[in-house]
């Protein structure tokens, strides 16, 4: 077993050097002179073109150009994002809390509607209550977010005024800005209510609510499909015959005999959904304008800003890997049948 | 529902095969995907008998970007999916039929290419080549085609253990042959339902790469981008937040109907062909 993880773990930094190399290799369609261009900050540097492209070996063969950045990466250097207009490194702790906080609202939601309207959708399979979940799960699998987002904000902005987009209005991005807010833990609904400033806390949930519906909605689609079917195929099988002929409640079959079983088919399936939100939901948080990776990394990509793109995809990248460790040895903690390494 | 799924599917192919009818192009027009434009003036303008869908951001009438849009649509969907679910049997194939090393090297690729979040990878690959829709449409199928991969590989390696190709093998088959057409016919049902089912997906996110900016200039007919138009004009004017209501809910509603047509027509395919679903 502890070979396994051992074998699993050395695999990120495989998956790490081929995700870099990828980006390099795309890299390469750009002409020196362009990627000599990412690294001016000042118009007068505009004339000194043929001593950065030297200066940063632009010219020289990827690999060469690979190695050179690998050793920055060695000194614990991972750049400065143009798009962000701050290190690398303190731009992954500046955005990474706001994408933890916008996932840890709407993952257990996802999780217990997507769980709860499958089995419900199941046991009444073909009655009321499955076509309208089916329903549920066909639009939300049907709509893109940049839809549903930009007709929430109209109607709960535009008309409402109820739920602003970015992170937090004028008066909480001055206090959690000035002198005397501590930053426990870097998750601002929690902060505010540990510096106990309640207004500035219902602020922030007040943002927090549009980016995590539209995610809800979008999301609990693909969940209640795996959990139906799944429970579906349960359902039908023998042991659950036996259960119900010797009597039991139906109630006991279906949550204590078939739903423990539905639910292995989730383990992988949640926690790529943890990972996709953890990486940051590019459109909504493009759309909602919330300071999350997702949004940051899209913005680097567009702009280029090579730096920001390799801090941001190496993050979820790494999570990716990671989440998919942690799914491989849920499986064996859920599926007695499954036994690693034998 | 699948019924649905025809119909909707059905309505927009006769939408886009009857672009020029529907719509016919101004004339001298250079490129029949260009929106016709009436003036420059950014507010949007309500529908009314001149345009029937109104106007959004810069005069473009929205009507024609619909109808034109539709035929952007259906290239995009059809050519994405296409060619991602070819060179994923391919090398999925290649790499189940094979194994050892080919297989190791095609399975790394899709670990890589699957370890970028979101359309993350896609953007780049587009604001390195230029924002253009035939850009769009090579970087999504070049983020599909792993997932096909994978799937492809793991019918292979289930069927290629079966008689019919051990046979095939006695007789003296090349391995291209057995591999084109004994394996691949066999296992290639689940790649063609899991296609089918990306169908609408795939439409969304080229969608949602023109909406971040990254398709073709203004002015083309994509849905994407006519919703990218819209943002601006959410919030409605002073006392009618409603006002632009048509610039985001006309485009909103055919990328939802078209996205929906092929979902429903997706889950009609898997059902006819999982006989596990019944």
């Amino acid at each position: 077993m502890l070979k396994y993880v051992l074998k699993r773990l050395a695999f990120l930094p495989l998956v790490m050097a081929g995700v870099t190399l990828l980006l390099f290799a795309c890299l390469q369609f750009l002409s020196p002179e362009m990627r000599a261009s990412l690294y001016v900050r000042d118009p007068r540097q505009l004339n000194q073109m043929e001593a950065i492209i030297e200066k940063y070996g632009l010219r020289k063969p990827m690999p060469v150009q690979y190695g050179r950045w690998l050793k920055q990466v060695a000194r614990g250097d991972l750049g400065y994002s143009e798009t962000a207009k701050m290190p690398v490194s303190e731009a992954i702790g500046a955005f990474f809390p706001a994408t933890f906080e916008l996932t840890l609202v709407t993952f257990f939601p996802i999780l217990a509607v997507g769980v709860a309207l499958g089995v419900l959708s199941a046991v009444y399979k073909d009655r009321f209550l499955d076509h309208a979940s089916r329903f549920i799960a066909v639009t939300g699998y049907s709509l893109p977010s940049f839809v549903l987002g930009l007709a929430l904000l109209m109607v709960f902005y535009g008309r409402l005024h109820w739920f602003p987009p970015g992170r937090y209005g004028l008066e909480t991005d001055l206090l959690v800005h000035g002198a005397g807010f501590r930053h426990w833990t870097g998750l601002l609904t929690l902060d505010c209510l540990l510096n106990g400033r309640w207004s500035a806390f219902a602020d922030v949930v007040k943002h927090l609510v549009l980016p995590a519906c539209t995610l809800l909605y979008i999301s609990v689609a693909l969940l209640l499909r795996i959990t139906r079917s799944s429970m579906l195929e349960e359902l039908s099988k023998d042991y659950v015959r036996t259960a119900r002929a010797k009597g039991l409640p139906e109630r006991a079959v279906i949550l204590k005999h078939a739903l423990r079983n539905a639910l292995i088919p989730l383990v992988t399936l949640s926690s790529r959904l943890s990972i996709g939100l953890l990486g940051g939901d590019v459109i909504t948080e493009t759309i909602f304008d919330f300071p999350g990776i997702g949004r940051w990394g899209v913005q680097a990509a567009q702009q280029l800003d090579i730096p920001g793109v390799l801090g941001s995809t190496l993050l979820a990248a790494g999570l990716f890997v990671l989440a998919n460790l942690v799914a491989d040895l849920l499986y064996a903690v859920v599926d007695p049948r499954i036994r690693v390494g034998s | 529902m699948s019924l649905l799924g025809c119909a909707l599917v059905g309505f927009f192919l006769l939408v886009a095969v009857a672009a020029p009818r529907l719509a016919p192009p101004p004339a001298g027009s250079r490129d029949p995907y260009l929106m016709p434009q009436s003036g420059y003036s950014p507010d949007p303008v309500l529908p009314s008998q001149e345009h029937r869908f109104g106007t959004t951001e810069q005069q473009y009438d929205l009507y024609y970007g619909m109808v034109w849009g539709a035929r952007t649509a259906f290239k995009v969907a059809l050519s994405v999916v296409g060619s991602a679910a070819l060179v994923g049997i391919l090398l999925g194939g290649v790499a189940g039929y094979r194994g050892g090393w080919t297989d190791e090297l095609v399975m790394r690729l899709t670990d890589v290419i699957l370890a970028f979040p979101d359309i993350v990878l896609a953007v780049v690959i587009v604001a390195v080549w230029g924002p253009s829709l035939l850009h769009v449409m090579g970087a999504v199928a070049f983020t599909a085609w792993p997932s096909y991969a994978r799937l492809m590989r793991g019918d292979v390696l289930s069927v290629k253990e079966r008689d019919f190709v051990t046979a095939a093998r006695a007789l003296g088959a090349s391995d291209a042959r057995i591999l084109l057409r004994h394996i691949i016919p066999n296992a290639i049902y689940p790649v063609l339902i899991v296609a089918s089912l990306s169908m609408g997906r795939t439409v969304i996110t080229a969608a949602a790469l023109s909406f971040l900016g990254l398709g073709e200039p203004a002015g083309y007919a994509d849905w994407g981008q006519l919703i990218s138009l819209s943002r601006n004009w959410i919030m409605g004017s002073a006392g009618d937040p409603f006002a632009y209501w048509h610039t985001v809910f006309i485009p909103g509603a055919a990328i939802f109907l078209f996205v929906l047509g092929w979902n429903l027509l997706g889950d009609a395919a898997r059902d006819i062909l999982d006989p596990r679903q019944k």
